[in-house]
């Protein structure tokens, strides 16, 4: 039995044209090719330029595609990312694809458990199931009860990380996008992360991922897609 | 087709001078779309145009009413923009002082929008009107302050309250929060990004500053020159800007 497919990348391309540096054109991506499938673990491998960031990026639609199809099975259909229109961009990162960056974006005034728990208000949960799971899984990612109702602004580099990650995590989304969610985090930590992307996968849920931690990288990857920097055209 | 706002073409000139020219966009119920650009690159003059406040010069503005009705803005007589502005529109002025009523008490301010929809029970008026100034952080023991007596922050929150008392469905807002000290904006857009989420509110709101666009709107208009040069996802024209007025608004933000 195969598993189902649920991205597919098309000889897509990346390039970044920098008005106001004389024109600069940088190539970063060129012809790549990627299938991922349910359950499985991609671990995106290379020397720092190589693009691993800005592939994640290009997925979540975050970076605008130069060449290519992002194919994704989003609500038992297929959809091209890159040409979908703002809105269904909108719905497939509500309920199919998941993204967590490295660092925490604050928001002034809202309490870390809030932050945890808008994805899934997003997603049409109520208030009070919503706000207990977000506690459960900051409670899981050692992030101190105390802390829950404060802003993350003052949190140390590893709470942050770790209030990202639970938001990120929180609603189980079929396709999660990982930069570096565990660069800060100490061991125990990292072996909470590595468990909840078993149980994700566990679950269904496709992973791809960038750790340059390789214990990290051994624990969680199913395969490694190495990458290298363009040569300078 | 669930669009509650659809724009097409749309412009607005002042004799020879453009204001705004061919701008299109879709809003959808729950959405808040940010229009950025400089000062002078028609931001405003096109949320007045949609916001029926001129008559539009060439395009339309189509808005879907309550009953499910659709009517082109630029042909609509006194009666119904008066109509829509009571009891379906809200619209938040950059200078509090326009948007509220400032010889009556805060609470009159909250509560005069309800009696303009009928209602006229004055401990329930008081009751609703108490419970917004506390929703919109203003100690309900001011009730009957005259406004001219809070600070700027105060009266922006009050006219927030003012004009979200009547659940709109459509808000308008113009750079609700430039003017004020950075603490007093954090506060402001905390709010907003609250209500918004809370009241499920579908708003238009220009804004000068990337910060707003980023943290309110999930997808954003960038304005220059009265022309829409760049629109999609805010997170995409932040990240990856690809005109170049847009790389060089982007690029001129202080990170901290």
């Amino acid at each position: 039995m195969t598993a189902d497919l649920m991205l597919e990348l098309r000889d897509i391309g990346k390039s970044f044209e920098l008005h106001h540096q004389h024109g600069a054109r940088l190539d970063v991506l060129r012809g790549l090719d990627l299938r991922l499938h349910a359950g499985e673990c991609v671990v995106l491998s290379g020397p720092s330029g190589a693009g691993k960031s800005t592939l994640l990026r290009v997925i979540y639609a975050n970076y605008r595609l130069s060449f290519g199809a992002v194919h994704l099975r989003h609500a038992g259909r297929w959809l091209d990312l890159a040409r979908a229109t703002p809105h269904e961009v909108l719905e497939v990162r509500r309920h199919t694809l998941g993204y967590v960056s490295q660092f925490l974006r604050v928001i002034p005034r809202v309490p870390a458990l809030d932050i945890v728990a808008e994805p899934l208000l997003q997603a049409g949960m109520g208030e009070g199931e919503a706000r207990r799971r977000a506690g459960d899984l900051l409670h899981r990612l050692n992030v101190p009860e105390r802390l829950w109702l404060l802003p993350p602004g003052t949190f140390s580099g590893g709470e942050q990380q770790r209030v990202n990650i639970a938001r990120g995590l929180i609603v189980r989304r079929p396709i999660l996008l990982l930069d570096e969610p565990t660069a800060s985090l100490d061991a125990a930590n990292r072996d909470v992360v590595a468990q909840l992307l078993a149980e994700a996968r566990a679950d269904g849920s496709a992973v791809l991922g960038i750790f340059h931690d390789e214990d990290m990288r051994d624990r969680v990857a199913t395969r490694l897609f190495p990458m290298q920097a363009l040569e300078a055209a | 087709m669930s669009a509650l706002l659809q724009v097409r073409g749309l412009g607005r000139h002042y004799g020879q001078r453009i204001g705004c020219e061919d701008v299109s966009f879709d809003l959808h119920p729950g959405e808040l779309l940010c229009i950025v650009g400089e000062s002078g690159s028609g931001k405003s003059t096109l949320l007045n145009t949609v916001a029926a406040q001129q008559a539009p010069s060439a395009g339309s503005a189509c808005y879907r009413q309550r009953s499910g009705g659709w009517l082109e803005l630029g042909a609509l007589g006194e009666a119904d923009r008066r109509r829509l502005a009571r009891e379906e529109w809200g619209f938040v002025t950059q200078n509090p002082r326009d948007g509220l009523r400032l010889n009556v008490s805060a609470g009159a301010n909250v509560a005069e929008r309800l009696m303009a929809l009928g209602m006229r029970n004055y401990a329930q008026l008081r009751d609703i009107a108490r419970g917004w100034l506390e929703r919109v952080e203003i100690d309900p023991a001011r009730i009957d302050d005259a406004p001219t007596s809070f600070s700027g922050g105060m009266q922006q929150r009050l006219q927030i309250a003012r004009t979200l008392v009547t659940q709109p469905r459509l808000v308008f807002m113009d750079e609700p929060t430039a003017g004020l000290d950075v603490s007093v904006q954090a506060r402001i857009l905390d709010l907003l990004r609250r209500l918004v989420n809370e009241l499920g509110l579908a708003a238009v709101m220009v804004t000068h500053d990337l910060a707003v666009a980023r943290l309110l709107a999930a997808r954003t208009l960038v304005m220059q020159g009265g022309r829409v040069v760049e629109t999609g996802l805010t997170d995409q024209i932040l990240d990856d800007p690809q005109h170049p007025y847009t790389q060089l608004l982007v690029s001129s933000v202080l990170t901290t």
